[in-house]
């Protein structure tokens, strides 16, 4: 059924071979570029413009590396153990709560342990029973990224999110009409994390 | 000629089968015939699962009736580093179920990278009255509430050990909810709970528990109180600490100096979150005879370092951040003849500079001094071919090599080539070399090697690695004990993976993401190989929404007797088989 690889290698030989699975048009599957959004991992992160709360208060200048998701693999209970990497502190407000919090970020190992945060914040807001029915959640969690945009919360990996993350809200729904707000994936699994 | 298989009668065959306890020896007896088969399954007492989907609970329950002892494991192991999305599966309580209509008398449950709500404790404490071991590694989705349902209801229970799991933690109180007249306690392990456990009752629990052999506390037991459980537990073999810090005051020093003296069978350490140096020679009086020294998360300098592991004569398991250095390894070479297991973990991971001095250097040292060093992982910033090459044939009795570079495709740092030839000594020199973890940059080419020589490899996980599918075709057609493979960020697609197709039954799992395999080319997986499952994990959506040429994002094929599992998230599809698609 499949082939005999051995006589050709995996190099050239491989075009002539029936199972393709390319576009009829015959091209072979490319090597890709890297996707825009896992950048090279020793690019080194463009300046602090962080605030007060993110600079580090030891004399040697300490610059992390933009993160790949899951490298080095450390398990999170360990990453959470070892010494502190940097604090990351951002504003959360609410729609509808007359005081924003702030929230450290790297204490944090996940979506679902964010939604927790939110939940110990703003129940008494009315958070959790928004959070409790996803399609038609009367909240929906949103944040400004480094360049400004205001994205929704769960899209890209975790560690990505953090290293984006500038401020937190928790937005209406109906402040956001015309827009398609279907949480997918993540985003489904951050809301769903809170009702479990 | 008497037919021997038929001259014994059950009860002898089952006696002599008791004596049989490894599971593969175990599946080979049940081949030998029918009622062999039918003897071992009415005899086995203990079942691991290695995949938690490979089988379905009633099909485990109906083969094996009088099992005691159950081990599963759940997600893949990249799940460790946050690749697998939450809610993923691995839910554990499709098993609780079935266990607790079928054996009352279940002893052990050993769970690893589960999902076990409180919900399934309560069941665990309900249904089985002799309920003795219950051990959750990297496991989540449970409360303290859960917990106190086994410490109020567990009348026997010997181990509850919770490993690197997320608890989260509603009250301390659950451990007070064991009885006062309940003395069974053999091993209890909290070291990963965040909150306080009422200290009280865990003093009189660990001093009336008198076969106390195990006590791993977590970081919120303060070092005052250390001295105390010590002097009620003198029999310990293995202890955690809580937080090794405080003011340092002389008489909380001698306290606390006098309580370890006390305890002349501790084997075994760990614990030492936030330590403070000068507590350190407490230590002392058990050094020479502790075996396994687990100071990983200990922030504490190479000089400190040095002086309490240069006494631990007899070590065999260290673990311990990088602040060990490459001077501290040396002289762990020159004093811990005895070593077999050596984890060095990363205090700054994410830093771009070196914050310690340690490199190569320290894993040669000490692959020089330790004769017994079977077992590395070992997390650096360079390496090179020459130094894997002199590790490797130091230590051909390596079986777990484990190496991080930090920095993905570092080459070797002294001739900027790729790191081929070093990792190829050691799948060359290391003939009985089980686990495999690679780093740097390498081409096809340590691929060759590994297929070449790797003969006994069951494990091998690689990252940023390979430059085309070659690579890849070398591992699954050469390496003939494969059981695990796991692949991220790599130039693998698909015409290795179709070509080896087969292979993919004979192993337990392949994980791929951020791969180059393509939509399509997991339908045709899936279609022609109905006993496994290829699961297509894509958070952007419906892959079915992109063309057959799009690579997916992630890719979990394992082998299975069960089917497609029905608890799968929106995130995950499965390939259908031909069988699916027939109209019967």
């Amino acid at each position: 059924m499949l082939l005999l690889m051995e006589k050709q290698g995996l190099g050239l030989g491989l075009e002539i071979t029936e199972l393709r699975l390319g576009l009829p048009c015959g091209e072979p599957v490319e090597k890709k570029e890297k996707k825009e959004k896992k950048r090279v991992f020793s690019e080194i992160q463009a300046g602090d413009d962080d605030d007060d709360e993110n600079s580090s208060s030891e004399d040697r200048k300490v610059q992390t590396k933009n993160q790949v998701v899951g490298w080095p693999p450390l398990c999170s209970y360990r990453k959470k153990n070892t010494v502190s990497q940097t604090k990351k502190y951002v504003k959360v407000s609410m729609d509808g709560a007359p005081f924003l919090r702030k929230i450290d970020l790297a204490m944090h190992k996940g979506y679902s342990d964010l939604a927790l945060s939110f939940e110990n914040f703003f129940s008494c807001y009315g958070i959790r029973e928004a959070l409790k029915d996803a399609d038609n959640a009367e909240h929906v969690p949103i944040y400004e990224d480094k360049d400004g945009d205001w994205m929704l919360v769960g899209d890209v990996p975790w560690e990505m999110f953090i290293e984006s993350c500038k401020r937190l809200r928790i937005m209406k729904r109906s402040d956001a009409k015309g827009f398609d707000l279907q949480p997918k994936g993540s985003l489904k699994g951050f809301i769903e994390g809170v009702t479990k | 000629m008497p037919r021997l298989a038929y001259s014994f009668p059950e009860e002898v065959l089952e006696h002599v089968f008791s004596f049989i306890e490894c599971d593969k020896d175990r599946g080979s007896i049940s081949l030998v015939c029918k009622s062999w088969y039918e003897i071992e399954a009415w005899c086995r007492r203990r079942v691991f699962v290695g995949n938690c989907y490979a089988v379905s609970p009633a099909t485990v329950v109906k083969r094996f009736p009088k099992v005691r002892s159950v081990a599963i494991k759940g997600k893949p192991h990249f799940a460790d580093f946050n690749l697998v999305p939450e809610g993923w599966g691995a839910y554990v309580f499709p098993w609780i179920k079935a266990m607790a209509a079928a054996y009352p008398w279940l002893q052990e449950i050993r769970l690893k990278r589960m999902v076990i709500t409180d919900e399934c404790l309560e069941l665990i404490a309900k249904s089985f009255k002799n309920f003795s071991v219950l051990v959750l590694t990297s496991c989540e989705g449970f409360t303290t509430d859960g917990l106190a349902a086994i410490t109020a209801n567990c009348r026997n229970l010997r181990e509850l050990e919770l490993r690197e799991s997320e608890v989260e933690d509603i009250c301390g109180h659950w451990l007070s909810h064991f009885p006062d007249s309940y003395t069974s306690l053999v091993s209890l392990n909290i070291s990963c709970l965040g909150n306080e456990v009422n200290l009280s009752a865990l003093e009189r629990l660990v001093s009336r528990c008198t076969n106390l052999q195990t006590l791993r506390l977590n970081r919120a037991v303060p070092l005052e109180k250390l001295a105390n459980l010590l002097r009620g537990a003198p029999q310990l073999v293995e202890l955690g600490t809580g937080t090794y810090s405080t003011e340092m005051r002389p008489e909380v020093f001698a306290n606390l100096a006098e309580a370890f003296s006390g305890c002349k069978q501790l084997k075994s350490l760990s614990g030492f979150w936030d330590v403070l140096p000068s507590y350190l020679p407490a230590l002392y009086p058990v050094c020479s005879s502790l075996t396994s020294l687990n100071l990983s998360y200990a922030t504490i300098q190479s000089s400190d370092l040095i002086k309490l592991v240069s006494q631990c004569e007899s070590l065999q398991r260290l673990w311990v951040l990088d602040y060990i250095e490459d001077a501290g390894l040396e002289v762990i070479a020159a004093s811990c003849k005895d070593l077999r297991e050596l984890r060095v973990f990363p205090s700054d991971p994410f830093g771009l500079e070196p914050n310690v001095a340690l490199t190569e250097q320290g894993l040669v040292s000490v692959s020089e001094g330790c004769t017994k060093l079977q077992s590395v992982l070992y997390f650096c910033r360079q390496m090179s071919n020459a130094a894997l090459d002199t590790i490797a044939r130091n230590r051909p009795n390596m079986t777990r090599f484990r190496l991080c570079i930090i920095e993905p495709r570092a080459p070797d740092y002294l001739t900027r080539e790729p790191l081929d030839a070093g990792f190829g000594a050691i799948v060359e020199h290391c003939k009985d070399l089980r686990r495999l973890s690679l780093s740097g940059l390498l081409s096809d080419r340590v691929f060759e090697y590994i297929g070449t020589y790797g003969k006994k490899l069951e494990m091998l996980s690689v990252a940023f690695a390979g430059d085309t599918d070659l690579g890849l075709h070398h591992v699954l057609s050469g390496c003939d004990n494969l059981r695990k493979l796991e692949i991220r960020d790599c130039p693998f697609g698909d015409k290795a993976l179709l070509a080896n197709a087969a292979k993919l039954e004979t192993m337990r799992s392949l994980w791929m993401s951020s791969c180059l395999v393509s939509y399509g080319a997991c339908k045709l997986l899936g279609l022609k190989l109905p006993r496994l499952n290829v699961e297509v994990i894509d958070e952007r959506g419906p892959p079915d929404s992109r063309p057959d040429s799009s690579p997916v994002e992630k890719l979990y094929i394992y082998r299975t007797v069960s089917g497609p599992r029905l608890d799968m998230p929106g995130y995950v599809w499965r390939m259908e088989d031909d069988s699916a698609l027939r109209v019967s």
